[in-house]
């Protein structure tokens, strides 16, 4: 059994999904699907154990042996990543179900919980495969299914919205579908590990430049780089709430996944930082990123625009780290990964909470909310002052990583960009603070009272992993410093 | 003894941070909250007090809360500088909640268990602060000072004080994480630790120019010690009840700022190394600039509030001048300073807001002839004035005597105008004020027979605060052995 996890990590949610067709009471389904969720997330830990004890973990499906048959690889890198997933997704889906109550059709939810299992199978299948054909194969599982679930949001603009998306993410797609092509035309081979080995005797070819190049710009579609964010605003805030947090904590991230696992482990790092001018290209976009989203955000009425453009900014952070190309640059990228899901699960859940409860998520609607809604305004509280960097919550600590790191790198000039950068973030959250503290509701306004338990539960759990992981970063620190060094140690 | 003691001093930042919880929990009994609140302050004095007499003694006291980061320990110890602060806010803040009790009460204050609560965690901040053994722990109880107090500062939640919360918050979180952070991660770079050490953290190879970036860097970025351009934020927070611009605009927030700038230049930097770096005579005259200027501003302010904020920013001003002149006279001034200003301007405010309880007057232009309805709070508002402007027989003076020893030794004769023409200044915008009161001449306003003193819990407050202005003139040794251990013997004993 223990020895068939790495498939049963992705076949279990994936086969969960048409059974959700048959069960056709909303709260049925929904005990299901947590219950598929949960179990999800043991397998990740179990994974993680065992990942951590004796390294990366090599998976035959079907007993065909690796360069032939389909290998399923799950490393550190993997290993982290799939606990990430897993956890936000198991705590988001505990609010599920009272929220798209009130946001769905009721003959629809069922249908709601089934692209939910494929998109989880999908970012799920993405981390743990060794094969590249697997990857897209995977990648177009999950994006079928989000583009799906985008449009189940109430109101016609998420039809607008998953349709924009639906373009781009599919241009995203073909161009990795490309890269992979390119490759496997050059090589013969599909496996990422034997993929590693041929290509340095291809590598001087104008095809496998190509294929970099198509790779490199279809993954930064995916993560929403700025400039080719211009799919996710809309997306995320006009999705059912509750799926914007899942998204938010874990769609960027299975696309920053991509481009390392494939910048490091196929490509290699010195060909990835060697090849095309990636360092610059990434440095200057993830600062960009910074400060475009950040200023963005200042400006949203819609409070989920409002954190969906601190995204924007927070996958520059991502970048920047990544493109120092230092094992502590990758540390900081890996632990902010960890903590990013942490603050805008923790938030959008906390929208989610305030949408039910209000019915809007407008800055207006947010007057004197502080008092009526305590429990969730303070754990808005927690996750702003996290995205602020203020220490002993967790973005202090990706801060702090992210600063240091750029200042071993000698790039000072960064370091001040970087930590100028999280300035803008006190405009924009302390907006809906003031708003919701110090503002007295309209009097139009109806009386609202504080949300639900199925709200509160899962939303103080992640705002208190917010503070527990800013106080106690040992878990954290220990796994992206083991990434960092198994990634920088396959490559030479 | 010493296991005791260490407990004491992790009960000192932990109490207030509990009674905050018990504060809540007591909304609906105001007598029991301030109890609550009244009996905690008296336990953390009473506990600083014996940390204080045992330092006397020789004994070390270190205390830690596990490691943040690698090599970032929560650590907490006490040295002579940190005593001398915590003993002034454990002392000043019962006397503080017995005056808002007062003021709070009669000026019919909304939200009065969240300005209790916030207050006490602003304490607790305060206590972290002085105690810190570290700059990565003073850091965090820094942050966490400006968050707890922003609540107190918009505590009325009209336009006006968002707007003064607003830059409040701006300012003070701007600069604390754009440039204070940055200072703390290159020390930490270059000097591979931030452990306050007696001398300094940096080796006797340090690049000057990279060090010299750093004071700069540590000078602006501790906003609370309102150096300009960064000052706006003490003005702005005036909005706030006056029991908060008292305890934490004229002394907790403010003085936690200077403290740190002592702190950085005495243990971090050292002063050997602070008296060779290209930046620190710039930055002294950035400080003079300050004093000058803030003084010139504060003369213009009809608003008596606005007067005193000025006024705090210049004599802030004072207390960096003395860190930076890099001298051991600088350092007794300058810590001295904390002490003597505190009393002084917790005084002035005491005032200002005795007579907004009592006659809701504002304005300096329409105080003249209160001196006969409100003479104690107006022999209080003089005392206290002489007590800043640093004239016998009040406590300010042994505090600008050290400053200008500090001049003389180290020959900075602009800097020592400098404290001489702010010293008129302080007269020309301090003295008027009682002096109208007692003395209005002929063009009187009609005189309102209603008004009478402020309520008695803050009258007694008030007393007690002016006394101590002229006690710490009569009897200014414990004070100036506990400056003078500073540098003298900074491993904790007074001999």
């Amino acid at each position: 059994m223990l020895t068939h996890l790495p498939i049963l990590q992705v076949i279990v949610p994936l086969l969960a999904a048409p059974s959700c067709m048959i069960i056709q009471r909303p709260i049925l389904v929904w005990l299901f699907t947590l219950t598929v969720s949960g179990l999800s997330f043991l397998i990740s830990l179990a994974l993680l154990q065992q990942v951590m004890i004796s390294g990366a973990i090599s998976y035959e499906l079907g007993g065909w042996a690796p360069p032939w048959g389909i290998e399923y690889r799950v490393d550190e890198l993997s290993a982290v990543l799939l606990l990430i997933i897993t956890f936000v997704s198991t705590v988001v889906l505990v609010a599920t179900h009272a929220s798209i109550s009130k946001e769905i059709a009721e003959g629809r939810q069922s249908l709601f919980y089934v692209l939910y299992l494929l998109f989880l199978a999908g970012i799920l299948g993405i981390v743990s495969t060794g094969d590249v054909f697997n990857v897209f194969v995977f990648l177009e599982i999950s994006s079928l299914s989000a583009y799906a679930l985008i449009a189940m949001g109430s109101g016609r603009r998420a039809l607008w919205a998953s349709y924009q998306y639906l373009i781009l993410g599919t241009i995203g797609a073909t161009f990795i579908l490309i890269s992979i092509g390119l490759m496997y035309q050059m090589t013969g081979t599909l496996n990422m590990v034997d993929l590693a080995q041929r290509l340095p005797e291809v590598a001087a070819t104008r095809t496998i430049f190509a294929a970099f190049a198509f790779f490199i710009v279809g993954v930064s579609l995916k993560l929403a780089l700025f400039p080719l964010h211009v799919w996710m605003p809309n997306a995320y805030a006009y999705a059912p709430s509750v799926i914007t947090a899942f998204f938010a904590a874990t769609s960027t991230k299975v696309a920053l996944y991509l481009l390392i696992r494939f910048t490091f482990t196929v490509f290699g790092f010195s060909y990835s930082f060697s090849t095309l001018p990636l360092q610059p290209l990434f440095l200057g976009l993830g600062l960009l990123a910074i400060f475009a989203g950040s200023a963005t955000a200042i400006y949203q009425q819609n409070i989920k625009h409002l954190f969906v453009y601190s995204s924007v900014a927070q996958i520059g952070y991502l970048v920047v780290g990544y493109s120092m190309g230092t094992p502590e640059g990758l540390t900081a990228t890996l632990l902010h990964v960890f903590n990013h899901a942490l603050m805008k699960s923790a938030l959008f859940l906390a929208l989610a909470a305030v949408i039910y409860q209000v019915g809007s998520a407008q800055l207006k609607d947010f007057r004197g909310l502080g008092h009526q809604m305590p429990l969730t305004m303070a754990a808005i509280v927690v996750g702003g002052l996290s995205l602020i960097g203020v220490p002993l919550t967790v973005g202090f600590i990706s801060k702090w990583y992210l600063v240091m790191a750029a200042i071993e790198n000698g790039w000072w000039p960064v370091a001040i960009l970087i930590v100028l950068g999280s300035l803008l973030a006190i405009a924009y959250v302390w907006r809906l603070v003031e708003t919701a503290y110090f503002s007295d509701p309209t009097p139009e306004a109806n009386p609202v009272s504080e949300a639900p338990l199925a709200f509160l539960l899962p939303l103080w759990v992640l705002a208190g992993a917010n503070i527990y992981f800013g106080v106690d970063t040992r878990l954290s620190l220990h796994l992206a410093q083991a990434v960092s060094q198994s990634l920088f140690g396959v490559s030479p | 003894m010493n296991i005791a003691l260490e407990t004491m001093l992790q009960l000192c930042i932990l109490l207030p941070v509990l009674s905050a919880i018990g504060v809540v929990a007591s909304n609906n009994y105001p007598n029991l909250r301030e109890g609550l609140t009244i009996v905690t302050g008296l336990i953390i004095l009473s506990f600083t007090i014996s940390i204080y007499s045992s330092l006397g003694a020789g004994e070390t006291i270190h205390a830690q809360w596990g490691e943040i980061l690698p090599g970032l320990k929560l650590s907490f110890s006490v040295e002579p500088l940190g005593m001398l602060f915590a003993l002034v806010a454990s002392f000043l803040w019962p006397v503080t909640t017995l005056y808002s009790i007062g003021y709070m009460r009669n000026h019919n204050e909304k939200n009065q268990t969240r300005f209790y609560a916030c207050f006490a965690i602003a304490i607790g901040c305060v206590m972290g602060i002085a105690f810190a053994g570290n700059l990565f722990t003073l850091f965090i109880f820094y942050e966490v000072l400006t968050l707890s107090t922003y609540p107190l500062v918009t505590h009325s939640g009209s336009e006006n004080a968002k707007k003064g919360g607003r830059t409040y918050l701006a300012i003070l979180l701007s600069t604390s994480i754009a440039f204070f952070l940055l200072a703390i991660l290159g020390t930490w770079f270059v000097a591979g630790t931030l452990d306050f050490t007696p001398g300094g953290v940096f080796g006797a190879n340090v690049d000057l120019t990279v060090a010299g970036i750093l004071l700069a860097l540590f000078i602006f970025g501790i906003g609370k010690a309102a150096i300009m351009p960064f000052h706006r934020w003490l003005p702005a927070a005036m909005v706030a009840p006056t029991p908060v611009s008292a305890l934490l605009h004229a002394v907790a927030v403010v003085k936690a700022g200077v403290f740190t700038v002592v702190k950085v230049c005495v243990y971090i930097f050292g002063i050997d190394l602070l008296g060779e770096l290209p930046s620190t005579q710039a930055l002294l005259y950035l400080a003079g600039a300050t004093v000058l200027l803030s003084s010139i501003v504060a003369m213009r302010q009809d608003n008596l509030k606005a007067r005193l904020a000025y006024s705090t920013v210049s004599q802030l001003g004072y207390v960096t001048i003395g860190a930076l002149m890099a001298s051991s006279f600088g350092i007794v001034g300058g810590s001295m300073h904390i002490v003597m200003h505190a009393f002084g301007k917790i005084a002035l405010f005491f005032c200002a807001g005795a007579i907004l309880v009592a006659t809701h007057k504002t304005q300096i232009s329409q105080m003249r002839g209160l001196g006969q309805q409100m003479p104690i709070t107006m022999v209080a508002f003089f005392i206290a004035s002489l007590s800043i402007i640093g004239v016998p027989p009040t406590g300010g003076t042994w505090s600008k005597w050290f400053l200008l020893m500090g001049t003389l030794e180290t020959q900075q004769w602009i800097i020592m105008s400098v404290l001489l023409v702010s010293s008129l200044l302080n007269i020309a915008y301090l003295l008027p004020i009682p002096f109208r009161a007692f003395f209005p001449g002929s063009q009187v306003e009609q005189i309102d027979n209603e008004i009478r003193e402020a309520p008695l819990p803050s009258l007694i407050a008030l007393c007690i605060v002016t006394l101590l202005c002229v006690v710490l003139f009569v009897y200014p040794q414990p004070l100036y052995d506990l400056a003078n251990a500073i540098l003298v013997n900074p491993a904790g004993a007074i001999q």
